[in-house]
């Protein structure tokens, strides 16, 4: 019964259609260090350095990885917020690296983004309404004065707060209910693709299941398709259809959510894995932790061939001297880059 | 009675702000003995942290200790002279903070810093503590540590900054180590190697460990016993294993219900809780918990619950399942699934 529900799911949310929303090729974001007084670039922080990615109409693509891993700078990427160095980014067949400023805006009517920190993603002097009506103004989507509060209302409404709350301030809300009037904003141009950036883990605890539960609904009311970003494996795993896992500005393994649970392919996910602590001791005292020795090494000079090697358990000479593309493992539309996987 | 190694009764702990009197600890007892690890769990505000400041007397003002005694080895830390306490910090209890900066000095060497307290409390020359540092960098597994001992705190990466801090807290063998969130600024692979290092000095050296964090599964895989606070109070409490399979207070019972599991077969809608976590300015009378609870009876609504007994292992500060009521087992195996509704 399990495995229907699950099945369920996928086959309402994820595969009704076969049909790309958004395809990355090859994109790369680097930074540049500057040193000295004329400011000369001296080096770069390759945040994002050379990723294919696939987001499928509808579906929830989870993106995992550890701070500075590049995973929020891919995210940035794609919708342009920061200008991708090379590459592509597909979105419904239109390549929007090549868009000028205006023909970019237009694009972002179909596009949102739901940022962690409630706190600060808010501007504490505008009100509520103003802040929830500010991309109705910048797309013009509400002729009237009428019609932009309706909007406003029925926006708050959608995400579970009261219309009166549009001529309230930011400072008056908890965390919970900044992150739905964040949502609620982002919703406001009627998107079909969000980019949720690490959207419950300034949160407390009891209040993440409401926002991801309320995720999850607007999804299904909207037809939405998310790339959820988090560094929580157990939050990503209960969101998304799909998982990729990012090391060191690289998509190392992607596959189905419950799949890569139960058989990561590449030794960063499996220890990714073990490491999640789970709440119920009863499970805890049986595990077998995989310890990663060291620190993730410095993107500005990552490791040659694979760049997990330096902390891979499971590394050989040749890790060193090629690196092994994401299809060395590729079965099921599960793929992994690693030369020796995980059996 | 038996005499427990640190014991804290009937604590409240309290802070006048603009908006209202803050009762951040409102009657907190608890003990630890040694080479026990206790794990106490509550959000953002639940007076967790405020709880082991005041046992360190370590509060930001304008807090204070308005009742209760910290009883340590035979001593009331909260009576004790600055120059007592000073000395119980340096070497009977140390602490290790969520953000190891806040801890370490920026302008002083790492090794410099962990032999310190050696120093002051051992009156050890300073040629003598750096090789100590050297010896204890080795325990807590910091590489190299002959040339990290040199380094200032920024040249090293933030798991290695946490482990230099838990050195510090080592250096004089404390029987009490309190960690305050010691692994929520880390990511998962880092936080796997530190509480394995904090379990390794718990064992080894047999230190009562006394672990606050909001993360039901670090208690899950590191305490023997467990402590739920809400809202200054302590709303259960007993061992990890009881207190996980039949949660006694409803706060315990939703929370578990509402974090996804990593081992969850199918998708599980997760069960949130209501509502929000109380103002404490202005805490609801009878239980705080009331108005979220989904078990509520009319009572909670008036009489504020004590902590005492449900069943022979756990105690819960609850009318429902103080009168006998079953929550019903935690949220393992539940069945649903589906598409989650809102």
């Amino acid at each position: 019964m399990a495995e229907a529900a699950t099945r369920g799911r996928l086959i309402t949310r994820a595969w009704t259609s076969a049909e790309p929303l958004l395809e990355v090729r090859g994109l790369r974001t680097y930074f540049p260090i500057t040193a000295g007084v004329l400011q000369r670039t001296v080096a770069h922080v390759r945040a994002v350095d050379g990723v294919d990615l696939t987001i499928r109409q509808g579906e929830t693509l989870g993106l995992v990885g550890e701070s500075g891993c590049g995973k929020s700078t891919l995210g940035r990427s794609i919708l342009r917020l920061v200008e991708p160095t090379a590459g592509h980014v597909l979105f419904k067949g239109r390549e929007l690296t090549r868009l000028s400023g205006s023909e970019m805006r237009r694009m972002r009517r179909d596009m949102a983004m739901i940022f962690q920190d409630p706190f600060a993603s808010l501007d504490p002097r505008q009100t509520v309404g103003e802040i929830v009506g500010e991309p109705l103004d910048i797309h013009g989507l509400a002729s009237t004065r009428r019609q932009r509060q309706d909007r406003i209302h029925e926006l708050l409404n959608v995400v579970g707060l009261s219309p009166n709350f549009a001529n309230r301030y930011p400072h008056e809300f908890s965390g919970g209910q900044r992150q739905r009037i964040g949502i609620a904003r982002s919703l406001a141009v009627d998107p079909s693709f969000i980019v949720c950036d690490e959207p419950i883990s300034a949160l407390d605890v009891s209040i993440q299941a409401q926002i991801i539960n309320l995720l999850e609904h607007l999804q299904d009311q909207f037809n939405l398709t998310y790339l959820f970003i988090a560094h929580d494996l157990s939050v990503v795993k209960h969101i998304s259809d799909r998982i990729a896992v990012m090391y060191l500005g690289k998509i190392v393994e992607v596959s189905g959510a419950n799949e890569l649970y139960r058989r990561p392919k590449h030794p960063y996910t499996a220890s990714l894995l073990s490491a999640i602590p789970i709440p119920d001791p009863k499970v805890e005292k049986v595990r077998r932790r995989i310890i990663l020795t060291g620190d993730v090494p410095s993107p500005v000079n990552p490791p040659s061939g694979c760049r997990f090697r330096t902390r891979c358990y499971k590394a050989q000479p040749r890790c060193a001297e090629s690196e092994p593309p994401l299809d060395t493992v590729k079965l099921n539309g599960h793929e992994a880059a690693c030369f020796f996987p995980v059996e | 009675m038996p005499e427990h190694l640190l014991e804290v009764r009937g604590l409240k702990t309290q802070f006048p702000t603009k908006e209202g009197l803050v009762k951040a600890v409102d009657g907190v007892d608890f003990h630890i003995d040694p080479g026990e690890t206790l794990g106490i769990v509550g959000e953002s505000g639940s007076g967790k942290s405020m709880t082991v400041l005041s046992i360190m007397r370590l509060l930001p003002r304008p807090g204070r200790i308005t009742a209760g005694e910290v009883m340590y080895k035979g001593r009331d830390l909260v009576k004790a002279s600055e120059a007592e306490i000073q000395e119980v910090r340096g070497e009977e209890i140390a602490m290790i903070f969520q953000d190891p900066m806040t801890s370490l000095n920026p302008v002083y060497r790492t090794g410099w810093q962990v032999g310190e307290p050696l120093r002051l409390h051992k009156g050890l020359g300073l040629a003598e503590s750096l090789r100590e540092a050297v010896s204890i960098f080795t325990k807590v597994g910091i590489p190299e540590p002959q040339k990290r001992v040199q380094n200032y705190p920024h040249e090293f990466s933030g798991g290695m900054r946490q482990r230099a801090m838990i050195a510090m807290g080592l250096t004089t063998a404390p029987s009490v180590l309190i960690a305050d969130e010691p692994t929520t600024a880390l990511d998962v692979t880092i936080q796997a190697q530190i509480l394995e290092l904090l379990k390794r000095v718990n064992q080894e050296f047999g230190t009562a460990t006394v672990l606050i964090t909001h993360n039901l599964g670090v208690v899950a895989g590191m305490c023997e016993r467990v402590m739920v606070m809400y809202a200054g109070r302590v709303v259960e409490e007993g061992p990890t294993d009881d207190v996980f399979a039949t949660p006694r207070h409803p706060y315990t019972w939703s929370l578990l219900q509402s974090i996804p599991r990593l081992d969850a077969e199918a998708h599980e809608a997760l069960r949130p809780i209501e509502g929000m976590p109380p103002d404490l300015t202005n805490l609801p009378e009878g239980c705080a918990f009331h108005p979220r609870c989904p078990f509520r009876i009319e009572r909670c609504i008036h009489e504020t619950p004590v902590l005492a007994w449900v069943g022979d292992t756990q105690r819960a500060a609850c009318w429902v399942t103080q009168g006998g009521a079953d929550l019903g087992a935690a949220p393992r195996g539940r069945q649903g699934g589906g598409v989650a509704g809102g």
